[in-house]
């Protein structure tokens, strides 16, 4: 070794140290890097953590809002109360109002328990059920006027106490202060679980029903909800592809650089990301105030909604139109192909899969929007008829789902919860749907060039 | 020069192998790169690898110092050696090797901060200055020895990236330098740069040799025989043939040797 | 004639005008296509368009128009008084509206003939009672002069309904009739068609900029009318929001400060969650992560994004808010009773920032991506470890992109509206205590436009001077952040 190496350098490290023997340094730099790495994984697993925690109280509060507790019954549909004249004559079986079932009904109760030690007054029996059921038994038998005389087996939906006792979200100690149900109720429902005239059972209701009363969470449904937000999408799906396509096209295909082309590319990145609730103002101003059109409809939630959804499928279509390569452009315009005539013919298909990928996750941004729609009056309105028709579904107030979902949350009986979150789970069900379609899009017609 | 080169060797013998590979296989997945290369690197010498592209003599120069790692499918078999030491072995914390064997790559590649804080970061993460001024001391060394102390010293708080190309590569020679390393692996330094700064980094490169264990791997056969005492030639994975430059370019022993060197493989 | 029906007389026109067209082009090249300048089909799709684009754009407008010019018609025949005063102006044409409604439907369902309603008069006082049976509900009796307004307004609307029928189809078969003139063997029915769809396709870009027009001038005319009844001093510099409620106007204290202040805080909440845990998280998943690590815990961290926030909202309100409560609230397991609610600043602060983690760590993924390799092999080169190699050169290089991408979070988190009506609660304050009840721009523009405030009250309008500040602000911080971010990956280009 020559003289220049063996001398160090002021604070410099004798050469030649054994590499096999880390340093106090170097453990200190490991531990760091260590440290540090530890930290980003802790970082990663919070937020996995935050994902589960979320699902699981999804899953945990909304998965009882799929199941519903009935009480089956025999009533007896007693002629002289239902039919005094014993004609069948059904304008006059329709005079009897639905407070003309109730005594049968509480009848058909007494009799079901009449074996039963329990402390209930045969008065207050009724309240273990909805206040729904003379309407449903009135509604039956006024379909069918020959079931007067006979004993009819029918599901009752329990009220929605009883309901929540079955669920576990009732215990004995809240009704201390209830006016409709005490504990002496919860003893009686015990009895009638043990003998099989209480279950509970899946709840088709829930999905395609519609939205009930305040006081009847019991009966509410999302099924309305459900086909508002259907024809929202129609419309979004009518008008936000073809303007958002066309839009692309000229943006990417044949747009000049000058200033009006910078003032709609500025435009459409700055509204992607203006917030959700401006939109709804617009619709609210220039939909309902300046066009009069009607409050609540879906046909204003849909162009409301496609306004904001544009940006996001053009940026995703001006992608996908990128990615097909010139050389395809160079050989239809090689043939004699005008510039339009290569577009629509060569490009526009090449990027079809792309562009159906972006709108579908478009529309499923969409579906999922709430603000907006407060504003245009899609909360606070309840859904309790489906619509007429096509024109109506359009044109007619309804929900929407995260609306109907909204106004659940903030009614205030806690079994309205329940429902909110179950109608998470069915707006989650179908985003996941819409979301997997366009991964499989991806994966099977994505290429690469 | 040539001559002090040769009686340093006489004299030395073996002891001045500064680095000794044997049997290194490299496999990169499924790909087979490097096939059973043995090779001896001298002290205060520089040894040039040459090759066709895809000949894996990159892949070699970044097995001396664990480059490799960072490579999730990169596999490295067989022995290295620096000093006697086994470079693979578990217990080797490839951040000591790193600041022992530099390294300089084919693109200028200056962090986006100061002249200054560029060559003051390996010493400063290896701790070794006690205070600023040793610090300063250390950058003005390296900067001096990278023969860019006189166009940089005016503005060492300028930010590295604003240097010329040949400027930005001696700044990272002097980035490496710093850490006093004993061996500097230079991959391809000068490919881009112009021919003017290409003959400066050359001419550093010579004077590096005073100190440090150089190998440099290169395109350009006029470059390897202009800097080097050694050169290896790689072909397909292999070592074909490992000698003194001279010998090489005047006398290959191996046909693909010659080949390569007339310009009919390449 | 209803709209629908013109538009499909249109539509069929148009069908017609593509057929008779081709065969007329077909028929000037003696049958033979190859002497024709276009393909057929050129000759029939100008022709359609010829129909159809100028008498729906005629029909469109005309759809626009009417109510304006009808409004405009019966707001003369009101007494001066009324006329002046914007808000009784639109009350009463809103009665005349929905009396004339009525009549028509009562006349539609066959309640009453048609003669009967142009000739009621308001002494028969049945009409509320006849047109609530067709189930319009009337809020008072209808006074004779809304009445005669409402039958004047169907007049008016009928006249409008017969003119726009006539123009509407007299354009599409002028349209047509052109086109079918002009078809000709050498006419250059390509070129034509194409400039028409170029035209279709820059109204269809233009959408964008009409939607910000829209944006802009709802919100500007609004706001000026609400900054006609409220002092504007009040509103900037107002330290408290206590709107009265509707109906006795006046005394309201619509102060902005509160609400800014909630909004800032909130968003600060969030920003202090979600930028930690999503920068490190970027780094990790970037810098560290294997393979199969990054392929199952990015999609992961990425269905948070996807979630809707009303999900997020029901969260905060039902979940993060009762938790919370516990453990920092009266009797809570601390024991600290900072916490009387569980609705909070807190609890919509953190449920916003796990919505934005994803958003924090997918911009910084890419934007810790887009620092080149040779950085980072430059670094461990020289003996650097990871950890350092991150702090000291991929971080600084990488700050300009991270700084863009927390100002987009921050606008985000600024424009938020579910999370924080169902999770901050409603009071408006300025408080420094997180565990207190907040409100905030988004929400309060919720809360003033769903009440059942009238439309023309400080109260309701104040929602539209909100809508602008609030669009101001992220306005900002996305033009910001958006040129930062643009800045920065041309230095790596």
């Amino acid at each position: 070794m020559t003289d220049a190496t063996t001398t160090p350098m002021a604070g410099r490290p004798a050469k030649g140290k054994s590499l096999l023997k880390a340093d106090e340094r170097t453990r200190k730099r490991n531990a760091a890097e260590s440290r540090f790495k530890a930290y980003g994984l802790a970082a990663v697993l919070v937020g996995v953590f935050f994902l589960l925690a979320l699902l699981w109280a999804i899953v945990q509060n909304g998965a009882p809002a799929f199941t519903q507790t009935f009480v089956n019954l025999n009533v007896e549909l007693d002629e002289a109360r239902l039919d005094k004249n014993g004609n069948r004559n059904i304008d006059d079986i329709k005079k009897v109002s639905t407070f003309g079932y109730n005594p049968l009904i509480k009848d058909a109760l007494i009799r079901a328990t009449a074996d039963m030690q329990t402390a209930v007054e045969e008065g207050e029996l009724d309240k273990i059920l909805s206040s729904s059921v003379g309407a449903i038994v009135r509604d039956r038998v006024i379909a069918n006027p020959d079931l007067i005389g006979q004993s009819v087996e029918f599901r009752f939906l329990a009220s929605s106490r009883v309901d929540g006792y079955l669920k576990g979200r009732v215990s004995r100690e809240d009704l201390v202060r209830d006016k409709n149900l005490d504990a002496a109720h919860l003893d009686l429902i015990d009895l009638m679980v043990d003998e099989g005239s209480v279950e509970r059972v899946f709840n088709w209701d829930f999905i395609t029903g519609l939205d009930a009363s305040e006081s009847r969470p019991e009966q509410a449904g999302i099924g309305v909800a459900m086909l508002g937000s259907l024809f929202m999408m129609l419309v979004v799906l009518v008008l936000a592809l073809p303007i958002g396509v066309a839009a692309s096209i000229y943006l990417e295909e044949f747009a000049k650089q000058n200033r009006f082309t910078d003032l709609i590319e500025v435009n459409i990145s700055n509204l992607a990301a203006v917030p959700s609730i401006v939109f709804g103002i617009l619709g609210l101003a220039v939909f309902i105030q300046f066009a009069h059109l009607p409050q609540s409809a879906p046909i204003v939630g849909g162009l409301t909604l496609t306004l904001m959804t544009l940006p996001t499928i053009v940026i995703s279509t001006r992608a996908s139109l990128k990615s097909v390569p010139p050389s395809i452009r160079d050989a239809a315009l090689g043939v004699g192909a005008s510039k339009m005539q290569t577009v629509f013919h060569h490009v526009l298909p090449l990027a079809m899969p792309g562009i159906l990928t972006g709108t579908i996750i478009g529309l499923a941004q969409a579906l999922g929007e709430t603000a907006p729609l407060l504003l245009i009056g899609m909360v606070g309105y309840i859904a309790t008829n489906y619509p007429d028709g096509v024109a109506s579904g359009f044109l007619d107030p309804n929900s929407a789902m995260p609306a109907q979902i909204y106004e659940w949350a903030k009614r205030a009986d806690p079994a309205y919860y329940e429902r909110a979150w179950g109608g998470i789970i069915i707006l989650l069900l179908f985003l996941m749907t819409m979301n997997f379609i366009a991964i499989i899009l991806r994966r099977r017609f994505e290429r690469r060039w | 020069m040539e001559d002090m080169y040769h009686m340093d060797r006489a004299m030395n013998g073996l002891q001045d192998i500064k680095i000794k590979a044997t049997d290194v296989n490299v496999y990169y997945g499924d790909m087979h790169a490097i096939k059973d290369v043995s090779v001896e690197i001298e002290d205060k010498t520089v040894t040039a690898f040459i090759g066709p592209s895809g000949c894996g003599k990159s892949t070699f120069l970044r097995c001396i110092n664990r480059m490799n790692d960072t490579i999730d499918i990169c596999r490295v078999i067989g022995d290295i050696r620096i000093d006697g030491e086994d470079i693979y072995d578990p217990k080797v914390d490839p951040v000591q090797l790193r600041a022992k064997v530099g390294m300089v790559f084919q693109k200028p590649n200056p962090f986006p901060k100061s002249i200054y804080d560029n060559v003051a970061y390996g010493p400063k993460i290896h701790g070794l200055a006690r205070n600023k001024a040793e610090l300063d001391e250390i950058v003005e060394s390296s900067l001096r020895k990278a023969a860019l102390w006189n166009e940089a010293k005016d503005r060492l708080d300028s930010p590295g990236t604003g240097l010329s190309g040949g400027q930005q590569q001696r700044l990272c020679i002097a980035r490496a330098i710093a850490t006093a390393p004993e061996i500097l692996l230079m991959d391809e330094p000068c490919s881009a740069l112009d021919p003017i700064a290409t003959a400066q980094v050359e001419e550093l490169i010579d004077e590096l040799r005073q100190s440090y264990s150089v190998v440099i791997v290169t395109h350009s056969m006029q470059q390897a025989a202009r800097v080097s005492q050694k050169t290896a030639f790689f072909h397909l994975g292999n070592l074909v043939e490992f000698d003194d430059t001279d010998k090489i370019f005047t006398n290959p022993q191996d046909p693909r040797t010659e080949s390569y060197i007339s310009g009919r493989i390449g | 004639m209803s709209s629908t029906f013109i538009f499909l007389i249109v539509l069929v026109l148009a069908v017609l005008g593509f057929f008779g067209t081709k065969q007329r082009a077909l028929a000037s090249g003696g049958g033979d296509r190859r002497t024709l300048h276009s393909l057929p089909n050129y000759y029939g799709i100008n022709a359609a368009l010829a129909a159809a684009v100028p008498a729906l754009v005629v029909l469109a407008a005309w759809l626009v128009v009417q109510p304006i010019v009808v409004d405009r018609v019966i707001g003369a025949e009101l007494p001066a008084a009324t006329a002046e005063d914007r808000g009784a102006r639109s009350l009463v044409l809103a009665d005349v509206r929905r009396v004339a409604d009525g009549l028509d439907l009562a006349v539609s369902q066959g309640v009453m003939s048609d003669g009967e309603a142009s000739n009621l008069s308001a002494d028969s006082n049945d009409i509320r009672e006849r047109l609530g049976a067709v189930g319009v509900a009337l809020g008072s009796d209808v006074d004779a002069r809304t009445l005669r307004l409402a039958q004047d307004y169907r007049d008016y609307a009928r006249l409008g309904a017969i003119l726009k029928t006539i123009v509407v189809i007299a354009v599409a078969v002028i349209g047509l009739s052109i086109a079918y003139r002009m078809t000709d063997k050498d006419f250059r029915a390509r070129n034509y068609v194409e400039r028409a769809v170029m035209l279709l396709l820059i109204a269809s870009a233009s959408v964008a900029v009409l939607t910000t027009v829209g944006i802009i001038l709802s919100l500007i005319f609004n706001t000026l009318a609400f900054f006609d009844s409220f002092p504007t001093a009040d509103f900037f510099f107002g330290t408290r929001w206590e709107p009265s409620f509707s109906g006795r106007g006046g005394a309201s204290d619509l102060g902005f400060l509160p609400l800014i202040w909630g909004t800032l805080f909130i968003s600060f909440i969030a920003l202090t969650v979600a930028v930690p845990i999503g920068l490190f998280a970027a780094i990790y998943l970037s810098e560290y992560a294997s393979n199969t690590v990054r392929s199952i815990a990015k999609p992961m961290l990425e269905v948070l994004a996807g979630i809707p926030t009303i999900v997020y909202g029901l969260f905060a309100l039902l979940t993060v808010g009762p938790l919370l409560l516990d453990v920092f609230g009266n009797d809570g397991i601390l024991g600290v009773n900072w916490m009387s609610g569980g609705t909070a600043a807190m609890t919509a602060g953190l449920v916003m920032g796990i919505m934005l983690i994803p958003f924090v760590s997918s911009l910084s993924d890419d934007i810790i991506n887009a620092v080149p390799q040779t950085m980072r092999d430059g670094s461990l080169g020289l003996g650097a470890t990871h950890s350092e190699t991150v702090k000291q050169v991929i971080l600084p290089a990488a700050l300009p992109g991270i700084v863009g991408a927390i100002l987009l979070a921050a606008s985000r988190a600024i424009g938020e509206t579910m999370i924080v009506v169902l999770g901050a609660g409603a009071a408006a304050s300025l408080s420094l205590n997180p565990f207190e009840a907040m409100t905030t721009v988004t929400a309060k523009i919720v809360a003033q436009l769903t009440g059942d405030g009238e439309f023309n009250s400080p109260e309701t309008l104040v929602a539209f001077a909100l809508g602008i500040t609030l669009f101001v602000i992220t306005l900002g911080l996305n033009v910001a952040a958006l040129y930062i971010v643009r800045k920065y990956r041309e230095q790596y280009e």
